[in-house]
C-alpha cells in the first residue's frame, strides 16, 4: 500500500521543551492509526503540526507526495507561502477536544460556512449537504440551535460533520471525548466507529480510550517524549508489548480504569 | 526650531492649566465619588445632578459658559480661573464614577473588620477603605488626567495663552502650519508622556505591599 | 429675570437647525472611527513587527495629543498639499481619525477576548484570514463591545462643538454667533449644554438597548422562542 502521510526527521520545540524529537513516521491511505501516550508525549502536536496549526522546527513532511510545510521555488527548496498552505489544507479536516464550534452561528450554519465560503458551493447545496451529515450523526433536529445549547457530545458530533463537511481525505481526531463527561463518551465513539466502517478516509486518532483504540485501529503507535518508541496492530500492542515504557503505560492505564469503575 | 521658544511659553501655560485644574479634579471626584455614597438621599441627588450635568454636557460648552455667561450673573472670571473651574469640574465629575468603583469594589470583608474594631465611620473610611481603593483607581485616574490634558488645548478658544493658542497665533503670522502643529503635537506628547511615566510612579508607591493580597 | 425666554423661545428654530449638522457631523464622523478603527486594530495585529509597531505607534500618538491640534493640523496643513476641504469634511476626518485610535483598542481588546480555538478551527476549515476575521472572529468580538464602543459616540458628540474652532457652524458656533450679534450669551450657550445634555442621556438608554438586543443570550432566547 502507498502511503499519504510521511513525517521525516521532524522536531518540533516550545521554547526548551522538545515536544517532538526527528520524527520519522508514515501513515498509509486509507490507514486507521491511533496514537497513544501519556500527556506531553507529542500526539498532539503532530496532529497540530499536519493541520497547518503549528509550524515543524525542522524536518519534511510530505502529504499525498508533496511537501506540507515547503514548496518549491525556482528549483530551490523554500518555506510553504500561505497559499501553498491553503491547497495543502483542503485534504485535511480536524476535531478538536474542546468542539471550538462558532457560538454565534447555528448548528446548520457551522457545518455550511465553510461549504459556502471556501469550496464555493451554492448556499441551496451546502444546506443539503450539511442536513445529510447531521442525519448521520443524529442531529438533524438540532440544526437550528446554537451550539450553547446542546451537550458535550452533541458540540462533538456537530465538529465532526462540521470538518465531514470539507471532504477532506485525512481526517484528525485530537482527543474528542476527553473533555466529555463519562456518559457522553459512547455517543461520539459510535459515530466515529461508524465513520471507519462506512467511508474510507485515511484517520489518525489521538485518544486515551484504550478499548476504542483496540476496535478502530489498523496500527498503534506508542509515543513517549517525543517519539515513537513502538508501533503496530492492536492485537500485538495491547496483548505483548516488546518496550518496557509501553507496559507500564498500559499496566497505569488499567489501573487507573479499574479505580475509576470500582473494580 | 525657529518657534520652539514661543511655543514652550505656551507649554509652560498648558502646564499650568493642567496641574491646577488636575487637583481640582482630583478634589472634586472624591468629594462627589464618597458623597454618592452618603447616608442622605439630598447629598445624593446634589450630587447625581453635578455628575450628570458635567459628564453630559460638552468640556467646551461649559468652558464657554463659564467664560461668556457667568458675567451675566455678575460674575467675572479670569480666562485661567475659568479654564481652570471648567475643565476641573468637567473631568472631577467623570473621577467620581472612578471613586465610587473603586471603593464599592473594597471587599465587604474589609468593611466588617474595621467596624468590629469599632472605628467611627469617617476613621474607616481613611485609614482603612480608601488607601485600598486609590491602588485600583490609579490606572483610570490616569486616562483622565492625560484626557484633562489635552481638553485644556480648549482654553485657547477663550483667549489664554497656551500652547494652542500660541501655535495658531504663530501659524496665522507665519502660515508654516505643518512645521507649527507638527512641533505642537510632539510637545503634548512628550507632557502626556511625563504624566503617564508620574502615574507609573504613583502605581508602584501606592501599590506596595497590596500586590501581595492572599488572604489579608 | 434674568433669562429672556422670548429671546431664547426666538432662537431655538436656528440652534436645532444647527444641531442637524452636529448630528450629522456626529454620524459620519462615528462610521469612519467605526470602520477605521477596525482596520486599525486588525493591522496592529500583524504578525510583520514593523507594521504592527508602526500602527501601535499612531494609535498612541493620536491617542495622546488634543483634537483640536489635530484639526487644526487637517485644516491647515491639507491644503499646503492641494487638498482643500470644505470645514465640515476636515472636520468628520479629524474626529474619525481621533476616535478611530480609541476604537482601534476596544477592537483589540474584543479581538483577543475570542479564544484561540475559533482560530483553529477557522483554519482547519480552510478559511482565509479576511474570512476568519470577518465570519468568525469580529461577529463574536463586536458584541461583548457594544457598550465600549457606544460611550465613544457620546464621547465624540460631546467633541463635536470642538469643530467651531475650524469655522464648522454647527450648534456651538451658532450660539456664538448668535451671543456676538445679540450680546447675549446667556441664552445660547446654556442652550447648546441642555442640548448635549439630553442627547448624552437619550444616546446612552439607546446604547443600553442595542447591547441587550445583539448579545448571545438574547439570540438563543429567540431560537428557543421559534421552537416554541
Amino acid at each position: 500500500m502507498e502511503h499519504i502521510i510521511r513525517f521525516s526527521k521532524v522536531t518540533k520545540r516550545f521554547g526548551d521543551l522538545v515536544v517532538l524529537e526527528e520524527l520519522d513516521f508514515e501513515v498509509m491511505a486509507k490507514e486507521r492509526l491511533v496514537l497513544i501516550g501519556s500527556s506531553g508525549s507529542g500526539k498532539s502536536t503532530i496532529l497540530r503540526i499536519l493541520m497547518t496549526l503549528e509550524k515543524p522546527d525542522s524536518g519534511f513532511i510530505e502529504v499525498e507526495g508533496e511537501s506540507l510545510w515547503h514548496m518549491e521555488k525556482k528549483g530551490r527548496i523554500v518555506p510553504a507561502t500561505e497559499k501553498h498552505l491553503r491547497k495543502m489544507r483542503k485534504k485535511i479536516g480536524m476535531v478538536f477536544q474542546h468542539f471550538h464550534l462558532f457560538p454565534h452561528m447555528t448548528v446548520l450554519r457551522n457545518v455550511t460556512e465553510a461549504q459556502i465560503y471556501v469550496l464555493g458551493m451554492s448556499k441551496e447545496e451546502a444546506r443539503e449537504r450539511a442536513l445529510a451529515l447531521l442525519d448521520m450523526v443524529g442531529l438533524s433536529e438540532k440544526a437550528d440551535q446554537y451550539p450553547a445549547q446542546l451537550s458535550g457530545g452533541q458540540k462533538q458530533r456537530v465538529a465532526i460533520a462540521r470538518a465531514l463537511a470539507q471532504r477532506p481525505q485525512i481526517l484528525l481526531f485530537d482527543e474528542v471525548t476527553s473533555a466529555l463527561d463519562p456518559e457522553l463518551v459512547g455517543e461520539v465513539l459510535k459515530v466515529l466507529k461508524d465513520l471507519a466502517q462506512e467511508h474510507e478516509h485515511t484517520m489518525l486518532i489521538v485518544t486515551h480510550e484504550m478499548g476504542f483504540a483496540r476496535e478502530i485501529a489498523d496500527r498503534i503507535c506508542f509515543l513517549d517524549k517525543g517519539r515513537i518508541i513502538e508501533k503496530g496492530p492492536p492485537s500485538r500492542i495491547f496483548t505483548e508489548p516488546e518496550m518496557e515504557r509501553t507496559r507500564e503505560f498500559l499496566r497505569n492505564y488499567i489501573e487507573v480504569s479499574n479505580a475509576i469503575n470500582g473494580v | 526650531m525657529l518657534f520652539l521658544p514661543q511655543l514652550l511659553e505656551g507649554a509652560v501655560v498648558t502646564i499650568e492649566v493642567t496641574a491646577c485644574a488636575s487637583v481640582l479634579a482630583i478634589i472634586m471626584g472624591f468629594a462627589a465619588g464618597l458623597a454618592r455614597l452618603s447616608r442622605w438621599w439630598i447629598v445624593r441627588a446634589v450630587t447625581v445632578v453635578y455628575v450628570e450635568v458635567f459628564r453630559g454636557s460638552s468640556a467646551l460648552v461649559q468652558l464657554f459658559w463659564l467664560f461668556f455667561v457667568l458675567p451675566f450673573f455678575g460674575i467675572n472670571l479670569t480666562a485661567f480661573e475659568a479654564a481652570v473651574l471648567a475643565l476641573g469640574l468637567n473631568v472631577g465629575a467623570y473621577g467620581s464614577e472612578v471613586v465610587r468603583g473603586a471603593i464599592l469594589a473594597v471587599p465587604k470583608g474589609q468593611y466588617e473588620a474595621a467596624r468590629s474594631l469599632n472605628f467611627s465611620h469617617s476613621r474607616m473610611m481613611r485609614r482603612i477603605i480608601i488607601p485600598q481603593a486609590v491602588v485600583a483607581m490609579l490606572p483610570p485616574w490616569g486616562n483622565l488626567l492625560i484626557e484633562l490634558l489635552k481638553n485644556t488645548a480648549l482654553v485657547s478658544l477663550i483667549t489664554l495663552s497656551d500652547l494652542a493658542f500660541k501655535a495658531y497665533q504663530l501659524n496665522q503670522a507665519t502660515f508654516r502650519s505643518t512645521e507649527i502643529f507638527s512641533m505642537v503635537l510632539v510637545i503634548y506628547f512628550i507632557i502626556a508622556l511625563g504624566m503617564t511615566g508620574i502615574i507609573r510612579l504613583l502605581e508602584r508607591w501606592f501599590g506596595r505591599g497590596i500586590l501581595y493580597r492572599g488572604a489579608a | 429675570m434674568i433669562v429672556k425666554w422670548d429671546f431664547a423661545w426666538n432662537i431655538l428654530p436656528v440652534l436645532l437647525k444647527a444641531a442637524i449638522t452636529t448630528l450629522e457631523a456626529t454620524a459620519l464622523g462615528y462610521a469612519m472611527a467605526l470602520s477605521l478603527g477596525l482596520v486599525l486594530a486588525i493591522v496592529r495585529r500583524s504578525r510583520v513587527r514593523a507594521i504592527s509597531w508602526t500602527a501601535g505607534g499612531i494609535i498612541e500618538f493620536v491617542r495622546s495629543t488634543p483634537f483640536l491640534i489635530q484639526l487644526y493640523f487637517l485644516y491647515f496643513i491639507l491644503p499646503n498639499y492641494g487638498l482643500t476641504l470644505p470645514a465640515f469634511v476636515t472636520g468628520i476626518l479629524g474626529l474619525g481619525i481621533h476616535y478611530s485610535a480609541y476604537t482601534s483598542e476596544v477592537y483589540r481588546a474584543g479581538i483577543e477576548g475570542i479564544p484561540q480555538g475559533q482560530w483553529e478551527a477557522a483554519r482547519s476549515l480552510n478559511f482565509t484570514k479576511l474570512q476568519i476575521y470577518r465570519r468568525i472572529i469580529i461577529p463574536q468580538a463586536i458584541p461583548p463591545i457594544v457598550p465600549a464602543l457606544g460611550n465613544y459616540l457620546v464621547g465624540m458628540i460631546k467633541d463635536t462643538p470642538i469643530l467651531s474652532a475650524i469655522a464648522v457652524v454647527e450648534i456651538m458656533q451658532r450660539a456664538k454667533i448668535i451671543g456676538s450679534e445679540t450680546f447675549r450669551y446667556l441664552e445660547p450657550i446654556t442652550m447648546v449644554g441642555i442640548f448635549f445634555l439630553l442627547v448624552s442621556l437619550v444616546f446612552s438608554a439607546f446604547i443600553r438597548k442595542v447591547e441587550r438586543g445583539v448579545s448571545m443570550d438574547r439570540r438563543i432566547e429567540k431560537a428557543m422562542e421559534i421552537k416554541g
